[in-house]
C-alpha cells in the first residue's frame, strides 16, 4: 500500500503558480466558464423559441427519443472512460491509460455517428435548418455541441498517439486531466441538452404538451 | 519530448530588430505598443468620421453626404470606437503594464497573446474593407434585429459586420483568458489580490467580463450571420423568430460591454491620482470591491436599454432598480477620488489634468445616466440626442480622458521619453473645452425632440444654433488630437531620456529601467505591502499611511536562472498564422462557396482553406518548443 502511495504521489504536482493551478489548467477553467455562456445562450434561444414553429415538422413528429437516448448513453459511458483513463494516467499506468484514452475517443466516435445519422434522418424527413423555428434552433444548438465532441476526439486521439507511450510526464498527465475537464463538460452540456430537447415536453404545434398529452391519454 | 516528424516551414527569426521581429514577438510590452498603434490610427478613422457627421449636421437641410453613406458613416464610427479604439487600447494598457505592476517577465500565455493581437488586426482591416466592397454596415453599432436580416439590408455591409466582430471577439476571448491568468497566476512573491494595483484589479474584473460577455455576443452574431448567409430563422418573424431575442443577447453582452470599457480608464485614474497627490488611495478596499460589485452587477441592468420595447412594469421596475443600484458602487469609487486629492500636494501635470478631467465628465455623464434609469423619463429620451451626449459623456469624457491619462503617465515607461508638458496642456484644454462643446449641446438638442441617427433635419425645428456650436466643438476636438500628434512627433524627435521614475510613481514598473528590458526584472522582486515599491523609498511613511511597520529585510532569494541568464520564450510565426487561418476560415462562410454537384449542399472552400492553414498553425504552435535550445536570453 505504501508503494502504492508514493506512485501515485510522483505526479500530483503542484504548479509553481500563485493559486497552485497551472497556468494551462487555469486557462482551461476560465474557458469552461466562458463556454458555460456560449451554450447558455443557445440554450436560452432554444428555449425561448420551444413551441413557436410555424410550420412542421414539429419536434414530437420527429425525435426519436430511444435512439437519442441510447446514445446519450454512449456519451455517459464516455465520462466513465475518461475518469478511468485519467485515474490510470496518475497511477503511471500507460497502457491501461492509453487503451481508456482511446475507449473515450471510439465512445465520442459512437455519439457523433448516431448524430450524423439523427441528422441525415430528419434531413430526409424534411426538418432542414431552414424549415421551421424548430429546426433552426435544434440543429445549431446540437450541431455545436458536436462540434464540441468532435474537436475532444482529435484531442484525444492526439494525445493518445503523441504522448501517451512509453514513460509518462508530468505534462501529459495534466494533459489528460485538462481533456477530462473538457470532456466531462462537454458531456454535462449534453444532459442539459437532451433534457430541455427530448425530455421536457413539446407541443405538436398546437399547444399541447407531452406531459398534457400524456395525462390526455391516461385520461382517456 | 514528441516523436512526431513535423514539418518546420518556419523557423524563428534570429533578429530582435527589423519587421519580422515584430511579426514574430511575443514580448507583451511590443505587443502592447502594436495594440496601441492600431488603436491610434483607428482613433483616427473613427474621428474623422465623426468630423464628417457633424459636418453633415452643421446646418439644417445640408446635403453634404447621402443618408446612405451618413448611416454608414455613424455605424463606422460606434463600431469602431467600441471595437477598435477603446477596446484595443486599453488592451495596449494590459499588455504593457500587467506583466510590470504584478512583477513578472511576461504574460501566461505569450504566443496566445501574439494570437490576440493578429486576429485583432485582421478582424478589424476586413471589417473596413466593407467600404470599398459594396458598402459599409449602416444599421448602427447594436444592429438591432430584423433590420439586419437579408430582407431589409441586402448587399454584404451587415454581414461584414457580424463576421468582423465575430472574429474581434475571438481576439477578445484570447486576451481575456491570457489576462485571467496571468493575473491569478503570475504575481511576485508576496504580492496578495490585495496588494495589487488598482489597475491590475480593474483588468482583472475587465478581462472575466470579456471572457464571459463574449461568448453572448458571439452567439447572438453567429445567428444573425446564419440568417444572412443560410437563410435560418433565428430573426425572422415570418417564421415565428422573434427580434426582440436579439435585443436581449446583444444587451446582456452590451451592458458588461459598457463596463469593459470603462473599467480600465478607471484602473488608469486610480493609479495617476495618489501619484500626482502623494498620497495612497483613499479606501483601496473600497475602490477594489466597487469595482467587483459593478462587474457583478453589470449583469443585471441590461434590460435598461430596452424600456421602451414593451417588457412589462414587472421587468422594467426590476431593471430601474437594478440600474439605480449600480450607481452606488460607481459613487463610491469617486468619493474615493475625490478623498485621495483632498489634502494632497498636487502637482497638475498633464496625466493628473486627464484624470481630474475623467472624474468631473464622468460625474456629469453618471448624473445624466441616473435620469434614464426611470422609464418614463427614459421613453421621453430613447433614441434622442439625449442618449448621444449622455454616452459620449461615459465614453469620451469616461474612456477616452482616462485611456490619454494613462497615456501621458506611461510614456516614459514605454518609451524612455516623455511627452511635453506644454503641448500636453493645451492638448488636455483644447479637448476638454472641445469636448463640453460638442457634447453639451447635445443635451438640449435631446430634450427638444431631436432624433439620433437622422441624417439632417428641417429648418425651424429649433436645433440649428445647437448643432452648429456642436459642430464648432468637434473641429476644437480635432485639433486638440493635432496637437498630441505633433506632442508624440516632438517627443519622438527629441534627445531627451526618461528617468527610470519620473514621477515619484508608487507601483513596481516604476522600480526599473524606462524602457524595460526584454525580461522587465532582472530579479523578480519581493513585495511586502501595497505600492511596495513606495515605501521602499519612503519607509518612514509606511506607519503613518499603512499602520504598518517595516519588516526586518528577509534574506533575498537570488533566481539564479542556470547561471544568470534569463529564458524568454522563443519569437514565433505560428501565431499570424493560425490568426489568418481563422480569419479566412470565417470570411470564407461568406457566400465564397461552389456547390457540390449531385446535391443541394454547398463547399465552402475558402473557409476550408481557412481550416486548413489554422489546423497547419494550431499544430505547429504545439510541436514547437517554447524556446529554441541554447537561445532566446
Amino acid at each position: 500500500m505504501a508503494q502504492v502511495a508514493v506512485k501515485q504521489e510522483q505526479h500530483v504536482h503542484v504548479a509553481d503558480t500563485n493559486t497552485g493551478i497551472s497556468n494551462r489548467k487555469l486557462l482551461l477553467w476560465v474557458f469552461l466558464a466562458s463556454d458555460c455562456l456560449f451554450f447558455g445562450s443557445f440554450i436560452a434561444t432554444y428555449l425561448v423559441y420551444r413551441n413557436q414553429s410555424t410550420t412542421g415538422p414539429y419536434p414530437n413528429e420527429i425525435l426519436d427519443i430511444p435512439i437519442t437516448s441510447v446514445s446519450t448513453f454512449v456519451l455517459l459511458m464516455s465520462s466513465l472512460a475518461m475518469v478511468l483513463a485519467v485515474n490510470y494516467a496518475q497511477r503511471n499506468s500507460v497502457g491501461l491509460a492509453r487503451f481508456w484514452i482511446l475507449a473515450v475517443a471510439a465512445l465520442g466516435t459512437v455519439f457523433l455517428l448516431f448524430q450524423i445519422y439523427e441528422f441525415t434522418t430528419f434531413v430526409n424527413e424534411g426538418l432542414t435548418i431552414r424549415s421551421n423555428l424548430f429546426g433552426t434552433t435544434f440543429f445549431i444548438l446540437t450541431g455545436f455541441h458536436g462540434l464540441h465532441v468532435f474537436i475532444g476526439v482529435l484531442w484525444l486521439l492526439g494525445m493518445a498517439f503523441a504522448h501517451f507511450k512509453g514513460a509518462l510526464t508530468s505534462r501529459s498527465v495534466e494533459d489528460l486531466e485538462m481533456a477530462g475537464l473538457y470532456w466531462h463538460f462537454v458531456d454535462i452540456v449534453w444532459i442539459i441538452i437532451f433534457t430541455v430537447i427530448y425530455l421536457i415536453g413539446f407541443s405538436d404545434g398546437e399547444g399541447l404538451s407531452t406531459i398534457e398529452h400524456a395525462a390526455a391519454v391516461v385520461g382517456g | 519530448m514528441t516523436t512526431i516528424a513535423f514539418p518546420k516551414l518556419i523557423s524563428r527569426p534570429t533578429s530582435y530588430t527589423g519587421l519580422w521581429s515584430w511579426i514574430a514577438t511575443v514580448d507583451h510590452k511590443r505587443i502592447g505598443t502594436l495594440y496601441g498603434i492600431t488603436a491610434f490610427l483607428y482613433f483616427l478613422i473613427a474621428g474623422v468620421e465623426a468630423l464628417i457627421i457633424r459636418g453633415q449636421l452643421r446646418e439644417a437641410e445640408s446635403d453634404l453626404i447621402s443618408p446612405e453613406i451618413f448611416n454608414q458613416l455613424f455605424t463606422m464610427h460606434g463600431t469602431t470606437m467600441i471595437f477598435l479604439v477603446v477596446m484595443p487600447m486599453s488592451a495596449a494598457f494590459f499588455n504593457w503594464m500587467i506583466p510590470l505592476m504584478i512583477g513578472a517577465r511576461d504574460v501566461a500565455f505569450p504566443r496566445l497573446n501574439a494570437f490576440s493581437y493578429w486576429a485583432f488586426l485582421f478582424g478589424s482591416i476586413f471589417l473596413n474593407l466593407s467600404f470599398f466592397l459594396g458598402g459599409a454596415p449602416n444599421a448602427g453599432w447594436f444592429g438591432y434585429a430584423n433590420l439586419t436580416g437579408s430582407v431589409y439590408s441586402p448587399g454584404d455591409g451587415l454581414t461584414f459586420w457580424a463576421l468582423g466582430l465575430l472574429i474581434l471577439g475571438v481576439a477578445s476571448l484570447a486576451a481575456s483568458f491570457n489576462f485571467v491568468v496571468t493575473i491569478l497566476n503570475m504575481r511576485a512573491p508576496g504580492m496578495s489580490l490585495m496588494r495589487m494595483p488598482v489597475f491590475v484589479w480593474m483588468s482583472l474584473v475587465t478581462s472575466i467580463l470579456m471572457a464571459l460577455a463574449m461568448p453572448v455576443i458571439a452567439v447572438a452574431l453567429i445567428q444573425l450571420s446564419l440568417d444572412r448567409v443560410l437563410d435560418t430563422n433565428f430573426f425572422n418573424p415570418a417564421a415565428g423568430g422573434d427580434p426582440v431575442l436579439w435585443q436581449h443577447l446583444f444587451w446582456l453582452f452590451g451592458h458588461p460591454e459598457v463596463y469593459i470599457l470603462i473599467l480600465p480608464a478607471m484602473g488608469i485614474v486610480s493609479e495617476v491620482l495618489p501619484v500626482y497627490s502623494r498620497k495612497p488611495l483613499f479606501g483601496y478596499a473600497a475602490v477594489v470591491f466597487a469595482g467587483a460589485v459593478i462587474g457583478f452587477m453589470g449583469w443585471f441592468v441590461w434590460s435598461h436599454h430596452m424600456f421602451t420595447v414593451g417588457l412589462g412594469p414587472a421587468a422594467n421596475a426590476a431593471f430601474t432598480i437594478s440600474t439605480m443600484l449600480i450607481a452606488v458602487p460607481t459613487g463610491v469609487k469617486i468619493f474615493n477620488w475625490m478623498g485621495t486629492i483632498w489634502g494632497g500636494k498636487l502637482r497638475l501635470d498633464t496625466a493628473m489634468l486627464f484624470s481630474l478631467g475623467f472624474i468631473a465628465m464622468f460625474i456629469i455623464g453618471g448624473l445624466s445616466g441616473i435620469t434614464h434609469a426611470s422609464p418614463p423619463t427614459d421613453a421621453q429620451q430613447q433614441d434622442t440626442y439625449y442618449i448621444v451626449a449622455h454616452f459620449h459623456y461615459v465614453l469620451f469624457g469616461g474612456s477616452i480622458l482616462g485611456l490619454f491619462a494613462g497615456g501621458y503617465y506611461w510614456w516614459p515607461k514605454m518609451t524612455g521619453k516623455r511627452l511635453g508638458e506644454t503641448l500636453g496642456k493645451w492638448h488636455f484644454w483644447v479637448m476638454l473645452v472641445g469636448f463640453n462643446v460638442t457634447f453639451g449641446p447635445m443635451h438640449w438638442l435631446g430634450l427638444n425632440g431631436m432624433p439620433r441617427r437622422i441624417s439632417t433635419y428641417a429648418e425651424g425645428m429649433g436645433w440649428e444654433t445647437s448643432n452648429a456650436i456642436a459642430t464648432f466643438g468637434a473641429m476644437l476636438i480635432a485639433v486638440s488630437v493635432l496637437i498630441f500628434i505633433i506632442n508624440i512627433i516632438r517627443t519622438i524627435a527629441s534627445k531627451q531620456e526618461a528617468e527610470d521614475d519620473p514621477w515619484d510613481g508608487r507601483t513596481l514598473e516604476w522600480s526599473i529601467p524606462s524602457p524595460p528590458p526584454a525580461y522587465n526584472f532582472a530579479r523578480i522582486p519581493q513585495v511586502k505591502s501595497l505600492d511596495d515599491f513606495w515605501y521602499q523609498k519612503h519607509p518612514e511613511l509606511l506607519h503613518d499611511e499603512r499602520g504598518e511597520e517595516p519588516e526586518s529585510d528577509e534574506p533575498v532569494v537570488e533566481e539564479t536562472h542556470g547561471g544568470g541568464s534569463i529564458h524568454l520564450p522563443g519569437m514565433s510565426y505560428y501565431p499570424i498564422v493560425v490568426a489568418l487561418g481563422m480569419v479566412i476560415g470565417i470570411v470564407g462562410f461568406m457566400e465564397i462557396r461552389v456547390d457540390i454537384p449531385g446535391t443541394d449542399l454547398v463547399f465552402p472552400w475558402l473557409s476550408a482553406v481557412g481550416i486548413a492553414i489554422g489546423m497547419y498553425g494550431v499544430m505547429g504552435w504545439s510541436l514547437e518548443p517554447v524556446s529554441e535550445e541554447g537561445g532566446g536570453h
